[in-house]
């Protein structure tokens, strides 16, 4: 079976000077329905993995395959629609519009790939009970605890029916109750067979995954 | 036509913000050398390109307006104020053109006299006293074409004369008439005044011709003598002279100070009097048909003197015309130009508050930018906020500035002119304002690449 991601000799330099080598050329694949943790200290190149994998940034060297799609012969344009429609993003500060209710937010996913005006409310309401909060779907932001907005994030991040969920920091922000909720939440949708990578520099979260990529310096190790 | 993005373009990479390439961003990848110049069929079908429907557009920019209504509000009012002022001064001035026309149009522009100068050339000289009007002058410039009532006039050459309602009268006493003015005037003249009658009749050329004692009364003038019916006939008299009173003229369009005096037939007051003294000379006043002023002023006094037209000088109304271009033209490069900055201080009202926007939204295009919005479908997004804000803002001013019009019209009892051309398109200079304001803001957005916005 095709793996969801396969790095092959990606690295990344920053262009100096002087030159920056955030990521040394290192192989990783991710194969559909695995749990993956990236762990690593600050600076050690977890952003830069993540935005190259996020279709963020091109890599400098070495090819990218996200779903059998070698991503970096793609122009800006294809890559920026892989994105929102194989890649559900969650980010430690959640990104929710304030003013909008979590449907609104929820539809927001939908957008901009052609998803049909008629059938973006159904989905996102069945996203957001996926996530529990089918109750919630006409809270605004600011009236929700943090476990919530991360509910709502998530839910924006599975609308689309991603190939990838990809967490950056997901319980970065939340207290230990709250993140264990939102954990729990990541393993029920790994049980239900998404594929998921989790970065985060937590250990109680990093052991959840079933397999843990340590970046360090730059070079990328996997203990699986 | 639904969608923003439907065509493949050729080149259709991140656009790389100026001077900003070679930092520590991180997207700065200048070319790829090795890849092929276009991706597979698969691919393309694959990833199919990132669209935003007209629909969706305009309900995000409404949203982005609607979520700050105050700081919306607040920007749109310089846009407001221009388009308002632009409306307003545009309709205020047609609308006072308009009636500084009518006014114009009704009394003087029909109205042309003739001085009689004789034969002094310059100012100070004295003419010699022969009066160069002929006997049959109103006759003469009746016979123009364009003219209504012509005719003459002159204040009669009395050195304080006794002037009373009965022949032997102690100043002071009831009907004395002393202070009043006496005039000679033939019939046309009277008829050019446009008298309105109180009581009785105008003298006519059958008086005229028998130079009858006959004499019609000003309606201040008749007060002061104490006369106000006609059925006893009552007379003035004139250092003892009687006049029979054949009129009592109430009110007059023109030459408002023959309400304080006593008219008589000219050739009457050729043959008691004597002709008219300098430096009261005579004067003819014509009538003429709206916009043959100008003419008849030209023609009158060859009509009247072929042999010396010199010796007359017609007094024409300014030309409406030009006047009106005067008085509008001064108004409106004066004030729309004031216009004009009140709009280019809403534009930058708008691009100021959008620029602020963009900055403090920078999260939200982050994350658009990783659902998939392509930089277009952001600068898109913030140009049709700017776009609405300068709409609304054109709208609600236009409404505003034809609100002050009518509002000083009605309160001035002026009928309000407002031009279609003008009025119309008000509210899509606001939109294009709008559209110019957001354009830099626009491009900033979508500049800001998604790596770096979803930092924060």
């Amino acid at each position: 079976m095709t793996p969801v991601i396969a790095l092959r000799g990606v690295g990344m330099t920053y262009p100096g000077p002087p030159p920056v080598r955030a990521l040394r050329p290192a192989d990783l694949a991710v194969a559909r329905g695995e749990y993956v943790t990236v762990v690593g200290p600050s600076g050690s190149g977890k952003s830069t993995f993540l935005n190259v994998v996020g279709l963020l940034d091109r890599p400098t060297e070495g090819t990218y395959e996200l779903d059998g799609i070698d991503v970096s012969t793609l122009r800006e344009s294809e890559r920026t629609a892989l994105r929102g429609k194989r890649i559900g993003f969650v980010f430690q500060s959640f990104h929710l519009l304030p003013y909008r209710t979590a449907t609104e937010n929820v539809l927001l996913a939908q957008l901009y790939n052609g998803t049909r005006r008629a059938l973006r409310r159904p989905a996102a309401r069945e996203a957001l009970a996926r996530v529990g909060l089918g109750h919630r779907r006409d809270a605004v932001p600011t009236h929700m605890s943090g476990g919530e907005r991360q509910r709502v994030a998530i839910a924006r991040a599975l609308v689309n029916r991603p190939s990838l969920l990809l967490c950056d920091e997901p319980t970065g922000n939340l207290d230990t109750a709250t993140a264990s909720g939102v954990m729990q939440l990541l393993d029920e949708l790994h049980a239900a067979g998404l594929t998921i990578v989790v970065i985060t520099h937590d250990e109680a979260v990093a052991r959840r995954g079933q397999r843990t990529v340590t970046i360090r310096d730059g070079v990328v190790t996997s203990d699986g | 036509m639904a969608d923003l993005v439907t065509t493949a373009s050729p080149d259709s990479a991140k656009p790389d913000p100026p001077g900003r390439s070679g930092g520590t961003g991180g997207s700065g990848h200048p070319g790829h050398p090795g890849r092929p110049r276009r991706p597979a069929r698969r691919r393309s079908r694959v990833a199919e390109r990132s669209r935003l429907g007209l629909r969706d557009l305009g309900a995000e920019a409404l949203a982005g307006i609607l979520q700050r209504p105050g700081r919306s509000v607040l920007t749109m009012l310089g846009t407001v104020l221009g388009i308002g002022a632009f409306v307003a001064i545009l309709g205020l001035t047609a609308t006072a053109a308009g009636q500084i026309d009518k006014r114009f149009t009704v009394l003087s522009a029909t109205e042309v006299g003739v001085d009689d100068t004789g034969t002094a050339r310059s100012q100070g000289e004295q003419p010699d006293p022969a009066i160069s009007f002929t006997a049959d002058a109103g006759a003469r410039v009746q016979a123009l074409n364009g003219v209504v009532h012509a005719g003459v006039y002159w204040p009669v050459p009395l050195q304080s004369p006794r002037l009373g309602a009965a022949p032997d009268l102690q100043s002071g006493s009831a009907g004395d008439g002393s202070g009043l003015a006496i005039y000679a005037a033939d019939p046309g003249a009277l008829a050019a005044m446009h008298p309105t009658l109180t009581a009785g009749v105008l003298y006519n050329g059958f008086h005229e011709a028998r130079q009858e004692r006959v004499a019609v009364l000003g309606a201040a003038a008749a007060a002061r003598l104490g006369i106000t019916r006609l059925d006893a006939e009552p007379a003035v008299f004139i250092n003892g002279t009687a006049y029979t009173v054949v009129g009592i003229i109430g009110d007059v369009e023109r030459r408002q100070e023959m309400l304080l005096s006593v008219m008589i037939p000219t050739r009457t007051a050729l043959a008691a009097y004597g002709p008219p003294s300098t430096p009261s000379r005579a004067k003819m006043l014509i009538e003429t048909r709206l916009g043959a002023a100008q003419l008849i002023a030209h023609q009158a006094p060859i009509a009247l003197r072929p042999d010396d037209p010199s010796l007359l000088t017609a007094i024409a109304p300014p030309d409406p015309k030009s006047l009106r271009n005067d008085v509008t033209g001064d108004f409106n490069t004066l004030f729309l130009l004031l216009a004009a900055l009140s709009l280019v201080i809403g534009a930058v009202g708008i691009a100021n508050t959008t620029l602020v926007a963009v900055l403090e939204r920078t999260g939200e295009i982050g994350l658009r930018r990783s659902l998939g919005a392509r930089p277009r479908h952001i600068a898109g997004q913030f140009l049709a906020e700017s776009t609405v804000l300068g709409t609304l803002g054109g709208l609600i001013g236009t409404s505003v500035g034809v609100g002050l019009v009518v509002g000083v019209a009605v309160s001035r009892d002026w009928t309000a002119v407002l031009q279609p051309w003008a009025v119309l398109p008000a509210p899509l200079i606001g939109s294009v304002v709008g559209l110019l304001a957001g354009l830099y803001p626009a491009l900033r957005a979508a500049w800001i690449e998604p790596v770096e916005a979803l930092r924060r």
